[in-house]
């Protein structure tokens, strides 16, 4: 094949890239204190929150940008980035929320009024620094589900906040959980009580607007004993020359018998193929098996962003836990992805599976970085990895990082490892039956990412499906 | 049906089909014999539009126009099929998906209704089992793990759905145990209907007996050097192909 058909199969314009012109509420560009105490004013918050937010923000102080990941990128001036902005007069009905933000998560396929609201999912729309929407909770409530922004949290459930917020992912766990832990501003709180399965999909959709604001959402989900649910994230953003940061931070917690299905499908602007603009992904991710017999399961589908550095993890304490990674990155055009996932063996019998699809295109950089770490109470730990990469083109390139440690020998790891391209062979085969060259293209790659796909729950692998059509599309031609 | 004149391709720098000529008639068994190495498989992938091969000169004309020029999926959505002397294996493709796009392209691109999975199934159940073939050749990736004999099969199945005008067959022989040479050949027979066109490249009489050949062309040197009926089979199994000059 062509490289020139190639580029142009991979090279497929930005769908989502749309910005829209409302008033908003943005602060100026820069960080101190007082930034941190404008946001937490903002925000109405009990004088807890805010010291926890100080205290954050002096350690982050104290702390350097980690440099380790295989990512080049230019550095990050944090004091040009505003940390606030939320669309003006903030809306208590959904009547008052500005039409053009109903307008723009219409376009991104997510209707907010009540009578197009999508069936079986509730969403919380998060726009900039605000939640401006959460479906179905009233719904929900009558299930004791509690499904609302984390700001709504902090107000109206202090006592879980207080308990679990940090809990997982420690104020300084890295530099920027902690940044995350000074500033965030909005992001999704879930409580699922003892023995309820949820009855809907939870779903949150990220949508960054506003120009130079980064975006720190933090998110909380606590699955109490026997409960279950499936949570999906999505996200986008305009497209810019610039750069935008966003550092997230996501905690998962799992009681005995529970289960938390966590599923991402991220899209951010990507940049340009000479990697100018795009969004700056820096994420933690990570979710406890606190209880016996609980599972959390990770899978991401990963196209967008310029830069990813992402590494959803488990913490298996409790015995018989079970901890799952399921994960397709594409880069394409200049991306870089340095992602993977940390499975921390401590409970008895507990087992985790790795499952990498990493594809590279154009002048994409896919890396895989992996720990699998086994303490010495985990007595017969058993781990599965599989990371597989698929090279389309001579100018991309994948890496793949496992690291293991294991204090216990019992165990049992296995790891299995493959590079792969899509051979000419292949495509001719198709092609002689009559397929096109773009359409066989895609059915290699969907064939390729086929085990993780099958864990997305139906609507979302329908829509993982199209995205990655789109992001590849005109690699040939 | 198909005519070629004066064809010269290339493999990389190697010239390997040098002025060749040959017509192929609709409703025909043409049957191609010849060295290793002498430019069979090459004949059939100049026809189909490989990547491999460089057409320098001449023409192909099909349906009326010359097809040298044509992308490979062009070419095969107007009728043209090659089974592969070795089928390529793709990972994580459902061979029944593959199977129902490829034939579903076709249709659409003939302006016909597409099959829902329904019927597509019902038509796959009954070819499958008029080739001895498991079910679970459906549901597994698309040759992957398939023994010699299975991915030969296989080839023959897509032949059946897709019901192309010109089938180019490339040693299909090749590796099948007796059942499975008798079953390929009544695949092919089944197609037979006066008006589509066969070009059966083999080394060995053993699937001729099974088929009715009208034509055996002789390629080497790269060209046809000798075309006869099905008699020169014997003479060539006997003698080989030393003997055959430019005429
Ligand atoms: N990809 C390739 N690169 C270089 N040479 C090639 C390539 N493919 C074929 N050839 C050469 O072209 C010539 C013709 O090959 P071809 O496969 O057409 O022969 P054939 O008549 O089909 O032989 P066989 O009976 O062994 O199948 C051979 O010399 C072969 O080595
Ligand atoms: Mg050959």
């Amino acid at each position: 094949m062509e490289n020139n058909t190639l580029d142009k199969a991979v090279s497929a314009d930005y769908q989502l890239g749309f910005e829209v012109d409302i008033e908003t509420d943005t602060i100026e560009a820069g960080l101190d204190e007082e930034t941190i105490r404008f946001i937490s004013a903002k925000k109405e918050e009990p004088l807890w929150m805010l010291e926890i937010r100080l205290k954050a923000f002096k350690k982050w102080q104290k702390m350097s940008e980690p440099h380790w990941a295989h990512l080049n990128y230019e550095p990050i001036d944090y004091q040009s980035i505003s940390y606030f902005s939320a669309p003006k007069n903030a809306p208590d009905s959904l009547d008052e929320v500005d039409p053009k933000i109903l307008e723009a998560y219409k376009k991104l396929g997510i209707p907010l009024d009540e009578q197009k609201q999508l069936q079986g999912i509730a969403v919380d729309a998060v726009f900039d620094s605000v939640s401006v929407k959460t479906t179905y909770s009233e719904e929900l409530q009558k299930h004791g589900v509690i499904f609302c922004s984390i700001s709504e949290a902090i107000q109206d459930h202090p006592e879980l906040v207080k308990k679990y917020m940090f809990s997982v992912v420690p104020m300084t766990d890295n530099y920027f959980a902690a940044l995350n832990s000074a500033v965030f501003t909005d992001g999704t709180f879930v409580y699922i009580p003892k023995g309820v399965r949820c009855p809907m999909e939870l779903s949150t959709y990220f949508r960054i607007n506003a120009l130079n604001t980064g975006q720190f959402e933090r998110t909380l989900i606590i699955a109490d004993e026997g409960s279950y649910v499936s949570y999906n994230e999505g996200c986008s953003a305009p497209t810019r020359d610039e750069h935008q940061l966003h550092a997230a931070v996501v905690e998962l917690i799992t009681m005995k018998d529970a289960e938390i299905k966590y599923s991402t499908i991220q899209n951010w602007y990507p940049g340009d193929e000479d990697g100018k603009g795009g969004i700056y992904n820096f994420v933690t991710k990570r979710g406890l098996c606190k209880g016996d017999n609980s599972k959390i399961s990770w899978t991401q589908v990963e196209t967008g962003s310029a830069i990813t550095w992402k590494y959803p993890s488990c913490v298996l304490k409790g015995d018989n836990s079970v901890g799952e990674f399921y994960s397709v990155a594409v880069t394409t055009l200049a991306q870089q992805a340095d992602t993977g996932t940390k499975m921390i063996h401590l409970g008895k019998n507990t087992s985790s599976t790795i499952v990498s699809k990493g594809i590279s295109a154009m002048k994409g950089q896919n890396i895989y970085r992996g720990l699998v770490k086994v303490a010495k109470s985990a007595t017969n730990a058993r781990n599965h990895s599989e990371c597989d990469s698929l090279l389309i083109g001579d100018q991309c390139g994948a890496h793949t990082f496992p690291y293991l440690e294991s204090k216990d020998n019992q165990g049992q790891i296995e790891h299995e490892a493959s590079t792969s391209k899509i051979s000419d062979e292949q495509l001719f085969y198709l092609r002689q039956r009559g397929i096109s060259e773009e359409d066989a293209v895609s059915m290699i790659v969907h064939g390729f990412c086929k085990e993780v796909f099958s864990q997305l729950p139906m609507e979302y692998a329908v829509e993982a499906k199209a995205l990655l059509n789109l992001t590849l599309e005109g690699s040939v031609g | 049906m198909l005519t070629i004149k004066n064809l010269h391709a290339n493999i990389g720098d190697n010239k390997i089909l040098q002025g060749l000529d040959l017509t192929l008639e609709a409703g025909k068994v043409h049957v191609i014999m010849g060295p290793n190495g002498a430019g069979k498989s090459t004949l059939s992938k100049a026809i189909v539009g490989h990547y491999d091969v460089e057409v320098t000169e001449g023409s192909i004309d099909y349906k009326g126009k010359d097809i040298v020029k044509l992308p490979a999926e062009e070419r095969a959505l107007e009728g043209i099929f090659m089974s592969f002397q070795n089928p390529t294996e793709i990972p994580g493709v459902n061979n029944a998906y593959f199977l129902r796009t490829a034939l579903n392209a076709k249709l659409k691109h003939e302006g016909k209704e597409e099959l829902n999975a329904a019927e597509f199934l019902r038509v796959m159940r009954e070819k499958l089992s008029s080739l001895e073939m498991k079910t679970d050749m459906l549901s597994r990736s698309l040759n992957e793990g398939f023994s010699g004999g299975e991915k030969k099969r296989n080839e023959i199945l897509q032949m059946l759905i897709l019901k192309p005008d010109v089938i180019i067959l490339d040693e299909i022989d090749s590796g099948l145990d007796i059942d499975a040479l008798k079953a390929v050949a009544e695949g092919i027979n089944s197609m037979q209907d006066g008006k589509r066109t066969f070009l059966v490249i083999t080394h060995y009489r053993r699937l001729l007996d099974y088929l009715t050949p009208d034509y055996i062309h002789v390629l080497k040197n790269g060209k046809i050097l000798k075309t006869a009926g099905v008699e020169l089979v014997d003479k060539l199994e006997e003698e080989g192909y030393d003997w055959i000059k430019a005429e």
